[in-house]
């Protein structure tokens, strides 16, 4: 039998004021992540720090760092390792600001399908995309070595460098130009004087995002060096905790290899003022 | 329902940001049932904050919340039968009109009773049925005049519409009180006029009570019961609009209120009021002698030939307002707002007329002497028909005087202040009087003499421009002596009315 | 117009420069030999291998399932952050802010070998499934945090006050009103942990079990590593690049034509 309703209904909850249960705060809701981060990203940076200035029997030592600074593979793989990160983002910047600087001057439709096609190969893995041009390169028999490494960073960072120029570009204020311009100023003037300047930030923000890792990407070196034995500061950390069979060799060395990358990451990032801007850190503009 | 019954009542309601800043001191206020009250007030005088609080958004730090008696100010917003239409709407984006209004319906739990099989009566808590949302929603359009928008979705809607969905999403939820935050305040001037005769319309015939919150005081005049005018999160007058028209308590109600000329004046004798360089008559009984603020409306003075009126001036601008002109018209230091439908010529030598009712006198609140004066060569200075040593370095911060008398700021930077015009602030205990008329800087007869328990309050007034100086003082003098006004160097404060060009 | 001419071809020149390897590789695809350079005829017989080989089929389910389950929990850890961090005006939101920006700064290896460190400390196996996903997690959720973040702040903030003033509980609130709002980002965000995961190599070689191989690692040791058995597989890779390749185009093709269907539907109205 159903139940007749015998009342109107009435409204619940409004007249008897109870003071809620569970008191709910929105910015609580990061403490999952608070947590993760400081477990898995914080903690860990402390132990670089103390596997760098120990030794093997957890004695405190700096002769991680002296055998590092004092061998010479090392300290020649290191400096190798920033001039190409330079030469590679240089020549990154030279390729992707005429290409930035031209599709931010396209109607919007165009460029905006132009810049998909530039940035496409990135959802490509990035290994097979060095396949690609390890393939392309013994088909018009340049040799792997230094030049076959250089173009194959170029090729896996290029779009790195294009993204972030292209949205500083497309953002200036044309009227700009336009007011030097009208002031007297000459096409390579209003270039030298207004574009540049204006787009900074944009080439610090794409730098950032290709010298960096440049020097960590062994993936890169390891394909286009062949029996060269070129390779990059990011291998020396690898083969401390990859060895030869993926066991661990040495993880003081490859802490303290670590923490001269952070310090390295540091000082960049100190330079460039990546620290206090958050537009330019690294893959926001992706 | 008794139409005096209090809804809402604030006891004693304060609210202190964490930076210490105090949005709301101390208010006692109630809200009857049904009322259409509004507060009033410039940006920054708590009346939001007051809102939020009876909303629920803020809690107070001190002070109750009554709602129909219950204290209420620890409950969350959801628990609360109160709505709130939003400044810019806050209409969900995500969600078309019906589901924008049935919100809160969806969400509504009611108690419905039951007999069972046995005739016992059971409880149950059950959500609204579809089909009384629909209706719901649906009468809740009708009133505000948006039959068949339902599925348009939000971002189609024009500023005005989607205005209306916001009322309609607070008031389908049928709550005691309905709270509007500056609701209009993003709509154009004429759809403004709209919508605040459309909102008036649906209180009558919603019933409930309506508390509003603006800063615009044509707007609250128009619509409200009650007017709340709030300045630095104090109460400064509560009443109906035409009294608070009629009756600022204040300078600042009389001033935020409408167009006003605002004077300073000093009662001269039996509803006799000095302002202007005339005595008026008028209709507050005030102290003789006692220093008050004269409010008068620009319409309620009345322009006449040179000779017909009160006070002779000279008309120093008029600019047409559509229905009338409002024109300016000087008399010696003062400007009268004069609003009239019939144009004078700039520099046109008229006088006035104001009726004694239409003089509104409010006691002033003397706390110290304030005079307008400029600085000499000497680096002295003059005010109030005299001339009194100063330290003209308190004008710039840490700046000193070199030994040719030019200030030389903190900067290094040289200044000459001949002839600057300062604001000069005496304190009421800071001014000495004497037989000896070589000691002071300026001379004047005592015109009053108020006991005021512990001291006596003097008021002297010189002869040649009747400026007066008001002083507390534990000696008894006479009245109509001729005294020198002495003031230390020390306890005179200047202030530039303008930066000096260097 | 001698401009435009040269810059439309430097444009092509770049995207030349970029395309090339690629669709060489896709035209090698379908050479039933293996070398590039020598045509021996059309073939499918990579693309067959490719869903033969039980190797390369578990490399494909590796990558994916390991892109997919981390991306969502990336996502679900990144969006309470960002809106922990978006509604906390004190230290705590910018505490972890800014820890937040350490993986996202910081080299890939470093951060791989101080989650060693880690699981060594914590006496776990340096190479896990487990240290695996942590791994990537920790790869992408900044970047969520990243996408989410804008969304909250465009995000007019009376809309949430709106919601409690109608009825709705705090977490109710943030389920029908905050969430539906920021869905955009987090759907971005989403997308950018699982491509990140995709493109990972660094985390995964040093991280995975020793058998374990993603696309990544199993392409880097056939050629960088060069082994026999390795380079046997090059050209069944060539035909997983084309695939891959095709995926994205059609993805780009669908997205953008919803784009453009929202956008002159907008118009209509």
């Amino acid at each position: 039998m159903k139940d007749s309703q015998i009342t109107a209904p009435e409204t619940a909850g409004t007249k008897k004021p109870k003071r809620f249960k569970f008191s709910f705060s929105r910015k609580q809701l990061c403490i999952p992540y608070a947590l993760f981060l400081i477990m898995f990203v914080v903690f860990p940076l402390f132990l670089i720090v103390y596997y760098a200035f120990t030794d093997k029997t957890g004695a405190f030592t700096f002769s991680n760092f002296a055998s590092f600074f004092t061998d010479t593979t090392k300290i020649s793989t290191l400096l190798i390792s920033v001039l190409v990160s330079i030469v590679v983002t240089l020549i990154c910047l030279l390729i992707a600001y005429p290409v930035a600087y031209i599709l931010s001057r396209m109607k919007r439709r165009i460029a905006f399908v132009l810049l998909l096609l530039f940035i496409m190969p990135m959802w490509i893995n990035f290994v097979l995309r060095a396949m690609a041009m390890k393939e392309l390169l013994s088909l018009i028999g340049i040799p792997l070595g230094s030049g076959a490494n250089i173009i194959g960073l170029v090729y896996d960072y290029l779009p790195f460098m294009i993204l972030p120029l292209y949205s500083t570009l497309i953002k200036m204020d044309r009227s700009l130009e336009e007011a030097a311009a009208d002031l007297g100023a000459g096409k390579i003037k209003v270039f030298k004087e207004v574009t540049l300047p204006l787009s900074m930030h944009g080439i610090i923000s794409g730098a950032t995002m290709v010298f960096l890792p440049v020097m960590s990407c062994y993936v890169i070196t390891d394909t286009f060096s062949g029996s060269t034995g070129f390779t990059v500061i990011g291998k020396l950390i690898a083969w401390c905790f990859l060895g030869e069979n993926g066991t661990m060799t040495n993880i003081n060395g490859g802490a303290t290899i670590s923490l001269i990358m952070l310090v390295i990451l540091f000082v960049t990032m100190l330079a460039t003022g990546g620290f206090n801007d958050e537009n330019n850190a690294r893959g926001t503009n992706l | 329902m008794k139409k005096n019954e209090k809804i809402i009542e604030l006891i004693g309601l304060t609210r202190q940001f964490d930076d210490g800043v105090v949005a709301v001191d101390n208010i006692d206020l109630y809200v009857r049932k049904g009322e259409f009250i509004t507060f009033l007030g410039p940006s920054g005088c708590g009346k939001t904050t007051t809102l939020r609080m009876i909303a629920g958004f803020d809690k107070p730090t001190s002070g109750k919340i009554l709602l129909n008696g219950e204290e209420i100010g620890d409950l969350p917003p959801n628990k609360r039968p109160i709505n709130t239409v939003f400044q810019r709407y806050a209409l969900f984006p995500h969600l078309n009109v019906y589901d924008n209004i049935a919100f809160g319906l969806k969400l509504k739990r009611i108690k419905v009773t039951y007999a069972d099989k046995d005739g016992k009566e059971v409880q149950r808590v059950e959500k609204l049925k579809k089909y009384e949302i629909a209706q719901k929603v649906e009468k809740a359009l009708k009133i505000v005049d948006l039959e068949g928008f339902e599925k348009r979705s939000v971002s189609t809607l024009s500023g005005g519409q989607q205005q209306r969905v916001a009322i309609a999403r607070a008031i389908v939820n049928e709550p005691e009180i309905l709270l509007l935050d500056e609701p209009l305040g993003a709509l154009d001037l004429k759809m403004r006029k709209d919508m605040q005769l459309e909102l008036k319309e649906m209180h009558k015939k919603l019933g409930i009570t309506f508390i509003y919150v603006t800063h615009d005081q044509e707007e609250a005049l128009t619509m409200s019961d009650t007017i709340v005018v709030m300045k630095d999160g104090v109460i400064q007058q509560i009443g109906t609009p035409t009294d608070i028209y009629n009756e600022p308590k204040n300078s600042f109600v009389a001033d935020f209120i409408g167009e006003s000329n605002i004077f300073s004046g000093t009662m001269v004798g039996d509803k006799k009021v000095r302002f202007i360089g005339n005595v008026f008559d008028c209709v507050d009984d005030f102290a003789k002698n006692e220093k008050v603020d004269v409010v008068v409306r620009p319409e309620d003075v009345f322009l006449m030939d040179e000779d017909k009126g009160q006070v002779k001036g000279k008309i120093i601008s008029s600019i047409f307002k559509g229905v009338h002109y409002e024109m300016v018209m000087q008399v010696g230091k003062s400007e009268v707002v004069i609003q009239d439908t019939i144009e004078r010529q700039v520099g046109e030598k008229v006088s006035i007329f104001i009726k004694p009712s239409d003089i509104h006198i409010m006691a002033k609140e003397f706390s110290s002497n304030k005079y307008d004066g400029y600085i000499t060569k000497k680096n002295t200075v003059c005010f109030g028909d005299g001339e009194f040593e100063c330290d003209v370095t308190q004008l710039y911060p840490n700046s000193h005087l070199d030994e040719e008398g030019y200030l030389i700021t903190a900067e290094g930077e040289s200044i000459d202040l001949t002839d600057v015009d300062v604001n000069v602030e005496v304190g009421l205990k800071d001014i000495e009087i004497s037989d000896d008329h070589e000691l002071g800087g300026a001379i004047g007869s005592i015109v009053s003499m108020i006991y005021k328990g512990d001291h006596y309050q003097l008021i002297v007034r010189t002869e040649e421009n009747e400026e007066d100086y008001v002083l507390d003082t534990e000696y008894t003098w006479n009245e109509n002596d001729i005294v020198s006004v002495i003031i230390p160097k020390e306890k005179i404060k200047l202030s530039l009315k303008q930066e000096v060009k260097r | 117009m001698i401009k435009k001419f040269f810059s439309r071809g430097y444009i092509f020149l770049v995207l030349a420069f970029i395309y090339i390897p690629i669709f060489i590789l896709v035209l090698y695809s379908f050479n039933s030999g293996k070398t590039i350079g020598v045509w021996q005829g059309f073939s499918l017989e990579w693309y067959k291998k490719l869903f033969e080989v039980q190797e390369i089929r578990d490399v494909v389910v590796n990558t994916v399932v390991l892109a997919v389950v981390s991306s969502v929990i990336a996502t679900v850890l990144g969006t309470l952050g960002a809106i922990g961090i978006h509604y906390s005006k004190g230290k705590l939101g910018k505490t972890v802010k800014g820890m937040s920006q350490i993986p996202v700064v910081n080299s890939e290896v470093v951060t791989a070998c101080a989650l060693v460190m880690l699981l060594m400390i914590l006496g776990l196996s340096n190479r896990s499934i487990f240290g695996l996903y942590v791994g990537h997690i920790i790869l992408s959720a900044p970047f969520v945090v990243l996408s989410v973040i804008p969304k909250l702040k465009q995000m007019d903030s009376s809309l949430y006050e709106a919601a409690l003033d109608l009825g709705a509980t705090p977490t109710q609130a943030l389920f029908k009103v905050v969430l539906p709002e920021i869905l955009p980002g987090i759907f971005s965000g989403f997308m950018l942990a699982v491509t990140l995961s995709l493109d990972d190599y660094i985390i995964t070689a040093t991280l995975s079990p020793l058998n374990y191989d993603t696309i990544s690692t199993a392409v880097y040791k056939a050629i960088a590593l060069t082994t026999e058995k390795a380079s046997e597989q090059v050209p069944i890779y060539r035909a997983l690049t084309t695939i891959i390749f095709l995926i994205t185009v059609a993805v780009v093709v669908v997205m953008n034509i919803r784009a453009n269907k929202t956008v002159q539907d907008k118009r209509k109205v």
